[in-house]
């Protein structure tokens, strides 16, 4: 239940791709002969699909790693092609560190970026996204869902302040390729970033929609086979496989997000029903489907998982790893409290989960609770003593 | 959001699956508490001494599997230990006690160390013959806290 994290290579992703580490190995820039056109018909029928999944042309999508490298060229890319223009990047506070580290190194260049804050359920207001707007701003970058809390943010409406400025608008689209509908054109965005492993595909490849004439300078230099905005040999296998599960993802998409849905509100109605001191994290509403985020009170987050872990596996919202660890950032930006941090599990439900697993993990975490509570100093009731010792 | 739970050994998880001497005493002679919730890690010791000696050791533990466990462990370990010889356990000879921790890990056994020579110093502040409560002012308090009292054990 950790599908936020990753994805299984789905076994139609996986059959795609095998004919391209075996006979069909050609080199997709080698079209001189069988083998390299083969290649580059599979990349070709791949960035359609990739496409087809944001309603973009097929030219629009130029192929990476993965997101945190289309994170990089997108906000990288753009603002030091816009550099003449100004030097100002509005973001907000829960993006994925793929995004606010490269803004923090855009900084150490003289760029200038305000984190906007979100509201207690992860929310972006887009009339902050106004607000911070200024004559030097040259690029927006707001991820269409966060990886914790599931919070889905209004991007059209983002895309739309940022359009009507002439500022390019960028989406961190990780966590919701596959998952919700994306439209570039309906949402005004002019880069999104993916990966294909959190949608079914293969790990280390990815792609970058990039609007048509959308001034982007290229971080990975050589040989310019991603028209000049990318090089590097393209990964034909990783690229096919990609495309596989951008296929998969519009074909399942509308029925498989039912179902995950359906099956979260189960889990957090049995979670809730059952164990005491538990909230929600995120949007009540505009959330992933497959995501849930939950605060344990009094129940350390690491132990939590550790109870689970024949069952399930989970992150907790903090990695216990130092005397003075803090709890993950994007709980606290919705105000968390700092112990409550640490109290915080994620499930990120995907295809392999049932609904018989949910009333597994759901009584499972019930149990576990009520154990780690008992160990508890200070949860409600520790205190109270029955005789001269209380061995629990 | 990540967790090393996977590198723990079957010492670590025994003592996580089964704490030893969970709980606290009405009327301890000494009482650490030590940590911070908002750190992620909280432990609370609770001794009985007699004659120089930890006749008996409960503990509370707010924390991840190896804070648990390492304050499962510490308890077994000072159990019919003297006074003098609880100045020797130091968070190696508990991490050393449970087969070892991953090396992001090995604060909680500083823990474990800590509520020692804390429950050390409570147990000198209290004078023979009253009640007196742990110096709470150099550990935080968790939520839902209340200070603990002594009773003189007749």
């Amino acid at each position: 239940m950790d599908h936020h994290a990753t994805t299984p290579v789905l076994p139609e992703v996986l059959d795609a791709m095998l004919p391209f580490l075996k006979e069909d190995f050609g080199n997709a820039s080698s079209t001189t002969h069988l083998y390299g056109k083969r290649a580059s018909d599979a990349v070709e029928a791949a960035r359609r699909h990739v496409a087809d999944l944001f309603s973009a042309s097929p030219s629009e999508i130029v192929f990476t790693s993965g997101a945190t490298e289309s994170d990089n060229l997108a906000i990288r890319g753009a603002a030091r092609a816009a550099r003449a223009k100004g030097d100002h990047i509005v973001t907000c506070a829960i993006e994925h560190e793929a995004v606010l580290e490269t803004c923090h190194e855009l900084e150490s260049e003289g760029f200038r970026v305000t984190r906007l804050p979100v509201d207690r359920h992860g929310w972006v207001d887009p009339e902050s996204v106004l607000r911070a707007l200024t004559p030097r701003t040259i690029l927006v970058s707001i991820h269409a869902a966060n990886n914790e809390i599931g919070t889905i943010e209004p991007i059209a409406d983002i895309g739309r302040i940022a359009r009507e400025r002439g500022l390019l608008f960028h989406t961190d689209a990780a966590q919701a390729a596959g998952r919700i509908p994306l439209d570039v054109e309906a949402m005004s965005v002019d880069l999104l970033a993916m990966s294909a492993h959190k949608m079914y595909g293969p790990k280390g490849v990815g792609a970058l929609y990039v609007r048509k004439r959308t001034p982007l300078e290229a971080q990975v230099h050589g040989g310019g086979q991603e028209k000049k905005r990318r090089s590097g040999t393209l990964n034909v296998p990783g690229i096919v496989g990609l495309g596989k599960a951008a296929e998969v993802a519009m074909r399942d998409m509308t029925g498989e997000s039912a179902r995950l849905a359906a099956l979260r509100d189960d889990l957090w109605r049995r979670i809730s029903s059952s164990i005491e001191g538990v909230t929600m994290n995120g949007h009540p509403v505009h959330r992933l489907p497959n995501n849930l985020n939950v605060t344990v009170k009094h129940a350390e987050g690491e132990a939590m998982l550790m109870a689970l872990r024949d069952a399930a596996a989970l992150s907790t919202g903090s990695a216990c790893a130092s005397g003075a660890m803090r709890g993950s950032y994007v709980l606290r930006a919705l105000g968390v409290a700092e112990d409550d941090a640490h109290s915080a599990l994620r499930f990120g439900l995907g295809r392999s989960n049932t609904a018989e697993q949910i009333e597994t993990i759901a009584g499972r975490l019930q149990r576990a609770v009520a154990r780690l509570r008992a160990l508890s100093p200070f949860h409600e009731g520790a205190e109270a003593r029955g005789g001269a010792t209380r061995v629990v | 959001m990540s967790s090393s739970y996977a590198d723990y050994g079957e010492i670590v998880l025994d003592h996580y699956e089964n704490p030893r001497n969970v709980g606290e005493f009405e009327q301890p002679d000494a009482v650490a508490l030590v940590g911070n919730p908002a750190c992620g890690d909280q432990m609370k010791m609770s001794l009985r001494i007699r004659d120089g000696v930890v006749e008996e050791a409960r503990f509370k533990a707010f924390g991840c599997g190896a804070a648990i466990a390492a304050s499962s462990m510490t308890t077994t370990l000072i159990r019919g230990m003297k006074l003098e010889d609880l100045e020797k356990i130091t968070n190696r000879t508990v991490a050393e006690a449970l087969g070892g921790l991953p090396p992001a890990k090995l604060h909680c056994s500083v823990l474990a160390e800590e509520a020692i020579r804390e429950a050390l110093a409570d147990y000198r502040r209290r004078a023979p013959g009253r009640l007196a409560a742990p110096d709470r002012s150099r550990v935080p308090m968790g939520p839902g806290s209340t200070d603990q009292t002594g009773a003189e054990r007749k």
